[in-house]
């Protein structure tokens, strides 16, 4: 059996789920460079970021539970929450060529972008037709995808993120590590530290205290804000039928952003239409409660295209598919694009709070990112991700749409295997032992025979547990003894000693 | 009432103390055991590696050897997870969507030993007998797949002379899954690391769960460490009576 998580990489292509196009290679931030046990292994040797995650999950999961539990309807709007999300996808198209002539209607420029490098070109175009050469930009993870800050950059554009955690990331020459909480592997005293080495105007005073660091960033974002002639942002949620954009955050410096520059340009993954705004409704009351452990966010931004003499003159949004359409084809695996981006999952997720969210390689990491990420750059590019999960569950629990998140991540092992079997990389040896072992299970003779063979391996353990075996189950024992197959089998036993209704008065339980 | 004991592949072959310790827990409170002898898997490490064409004849096989029975008991969430959880989707996915039916209809009729203890023969109280210092780990599939809730407590709440004790952050994964304690040990280990200083913490003598699979892994690292707590089986627990000591 293979340990690596990988029967075969497949061949590079960017056709793959009823061949639509996934994510292109190159650009944005949707696979790492090595597979996740490698990258995991620096996340676990990480001690000061273990603390970090273990502290700030097990608050926010505290703080999740407690406001989640006042809800007395919860499951209802979780049922609610999936129901609508499942019936825009289903007519994700009618829905997206409604928001289009909303937004258009309501004074505002809507452009179709097929993948990152489409994305970023269409916002460098606009930036430069503003005449600027810096942009002042709200959190958003779907611009985080596509690597438009590098584009930018490339292009001769300072983009400054505004969001705190965004802002540290960004400072620290780093890359977000959760999707709610970018810094969550930082502690204070390391941000006072980056905020000392690259805020240039900072008091070089500045102590660690939360408040003073909240200080230093505000003073530096502010003139930020008020020079500033494009913004750009991401969206929560767009409603079809008024062409509304939705942004919800806890800082403000989101609504300074979205308000105040002459320009906003709103880079949106396909997926965040929904039809109506009374839809609003229910997700307003999952987002935060499952995101932050809030009743409410502080900030709700909804706009609708431009307002004379009232914020941005111009307004662009940006539809992005990259590789969601082929995530779409796939009617098991396209519940991951209902996720609205709480990260409730990684909250709870024990992999996720150990390895950390750099270890998935993708700027979606945890559970959700696992089914994510190598649906839009296909299997092939991130083939370790799928494996990334003992399948304990929680996730699902917690996800406010009610992704059945370890439904699916087996579903897409099961897709990888098919994909290397189609392209005849199987049988490789986790394959074969597959194979071997269901030949061996679909007959009761064969597993008798086969539990017989494998008492022989009782000469392994002297007496005591086995402490080490040959790769890969040198995997188990490195860490953990394996006991010894017993001496009789229980069928063995059924078959030679069991009297019913005799109860022979073992002793169970007992120390062997 | 006759009960069809699926013992499980792993209990079969290396803990068949849990397979004995259910028929004579259920002989106790008087009812009929029978062990169909052709069972072999149900199948779960396939279709959780990512195997599902190979499970296939598991699955059927497993329906075969089931299907003329009333009721179905294994001693493990786990295995009774993926036969109500995945038994049908392996069907269907293989195409045969009168064996999808079959399964659907047998999955109904199996039960993981605690809610076969109470929910169908309305027992809370076995009557046994276990003078230990006890922590439960109740096990993710029973938990999160099965609901099977307070039930296994509730069933050693009742055992005579238990110490229980309550295992901190009890719901969080040992970190086996199957095949992911090998394709991603490091962080399995880590999992394993945490479950175990919570269990070492409690000052039990004995971790117990209702899944031998979770139990091995926790067992497992127990042993490397000599932490002095062995793991026992939820079944072995309830077998056990004053007479037998």
């Amino acid at each position: 059996m293979s340990t690596n998580g990988d029967p075969g990489a497949a061949p590079a292509g960017s056709m793959t789920f009823l061949g639509m196009p996934t994510a292109p290679r190159g650009v944005g931030h949707l696979r790492g460079s090595e597979p996740f046990p490698v990258a995991a292994r620096r996340g676990l040797a990480d001690t000061q970021q273990r603390r970090n995650l273990a502290k700030a999950t097990a608050s926010i999961r505290a703080k999740r539970a407690a406001v989640v539990g006042e809800v007395p309807d919860w499951e209802e709007l979780r049922e609610a929450a999936r129901a609508i999300k499942a019936a825009t996808m289903a007519h994700l198209d009618r829905y997206l060529e409604q928001l289009e002539a909303q937004v258009t209607a309501r004074g505002g420029v809507v452009h179709w972008a097929r993948d990152a490098g489409e994305a970023n070109a269409i916002v460098v175009g606009l930036v430069r037709a503003a005449g600027a050469s810096e942009a002042v930009k709200v959190k958003s993870l779907a611009t985080d995808e596509i690597g438009l800050n590098e584009a930018l950059a490339a292009a001769g554009i300072q983009a400054h993120e505004t969001d705190l955690a965004e802002l540290i990331v960004q400072l620290g020459q780093d890359w977000p590590s959760h999707i709610l909480v970018p810094a969550i592997h930082r502690n204070r005293a390391e941000i006072r530290e980056i905020f000392l080495r690259e805020m240039g105007d900072v008091d070089p005073g500045l102590t660690d205290v939360p408040a003073a660091l909240a200080e230093a960033a505000r003073r530096h974002l502010r003139r930020r804000f008020l020079s500033a002639k494009v913004g750009i942002s991401g969206a929560n949620f767009a409603v079809a039928d008024s062409g509304a954009l939705c942004v919800v955050e806890s800082e403000g410096n989101g609504r300074m952003c979205l308000t105040l520059p002459e320009t906003l340009i709103t880079v949106m993954g396909i997926e965040k239409v929904i039809p109506a705004w009374r839809d609003l409704e229910v997700f307003l009351q999952l987002l935060p409660r499952s995101s932050t452990g809030e009743r409410m966010n502080p900030y709700t931004s909804i706009w609708t295209g431009v307002t004379p003499a009232d914020g941005p003159r111009n307004f662009h949004l940006v539809l992005l598919d990259n590789g969601r359409t082929a995530a779409l084809a796939d009617e098991t695996g396209r519940s991951a694009l209902h996720c609205i981006r709480c990260s409730a999952c990684m909250n709870v997720c024990p992999v996720y709070e150990r390895a950390g969210g750099h270890a998935y390689g993708s700027i979606y990491p945890g559970p959700i990112g696992a089914i994510l990420s190598p649906q839009l750059t296909g299997i092939e590019d991130n083939p370790s991700l799928p494996y990334a999960s003992s399948l304990c569950g929680a996730c699902y629990d917690v996800c406010p749409v009610k992704i059945d998140i370890p439904s699916v991540l087996v579903h897409l092992r099961a897709r990888h295997v098919e994909a290397a079997r189609h392209v005849g990389l199987l049988p490789g040896p986790e394959a074969i032992t597959m194979a071997a072992a269901a030949w061996v299970m679909a007959s009761p003779a064969r597993f008798a025979t086969a539990q017989r063979a494998g008492r022989i391996g009782r000469a392994l353990g002297r007496g005591g547990p086995i402490r080490s075996l040959p790769p890969p189950l040198s995997a188990w024992t490195r860490s953990r003894d394996l006991p010894l197959p017993a001496a009789t089998s229980f069928r063995d036993w059924w078959r030679r000693d069991h009297q019913p209704g005799k109860a022979p008065g073992q002793h169970h339980g007992e120390p062997r | 009432m006759r009960i069809a004991l699926f013992v499980t592949c792993l209990a079969d072959t290396l803990f068949p103390g849990v397979g004995r310790a259910t028929v004579e827990l259920l002989e106790r409170l008087g009812h009929v055991v029978e062990f169909p002898e052709a069972q072999t898997c149900c199948g779960q490490m396939h279709v959780n590696t990512g195997y599902v064409r190979d499970a296939l004849p598991l699955v059927r096989h497993f329906v075969e050897v089931f299907e003329p029975y009333e009721v179905i008991v294994a001693p493990s969430g786990s295995c009774v997870g993926a036969v109500r959880h995945q038994h049908a989707m392996v069907a269907s996915t293989g195409g045969d969507e009168e064996l999808a039916r079959r399964a659907e209809a047998v999955a109904g009729r199996t039960y993981e030993l605690s809610q076969l203890l109470v929910d169908v023969l309305g027992v809370q109280d076995v009557g046994a007998f276990y003078p230990h210092r006890v922590t439960y780990h109740p096990t993710c599939h029973s938990l999160r797949l099965l609901r099977v809730g307070e039930r296994p407590l509730r069933l050693l709440r009742n055992v005579a002379g238990i110490d229980l004790v309550e295992l901190p952050d009890a719901d969080v994964c040992c970190g086996f899954g199957g095949t992911f304690a090998l394709k991603n040990a490091d962080v399995s280990t880590a999992m394993l690391a945490d479950k175990m200083r919570n269990v070492v913490g409690t000052g039990a003598e004995v971790c117990a769960a209702g899944d031998s699979s979770c139990l091995m892994h926790i067992g497992g690292g127990l042993s490397r460490l000599r932490a002095g707590v062995r793991t026992v089986h939820l079944a072995e627990i309830l077998a056990s009576t004053r007479e037998a000591r």
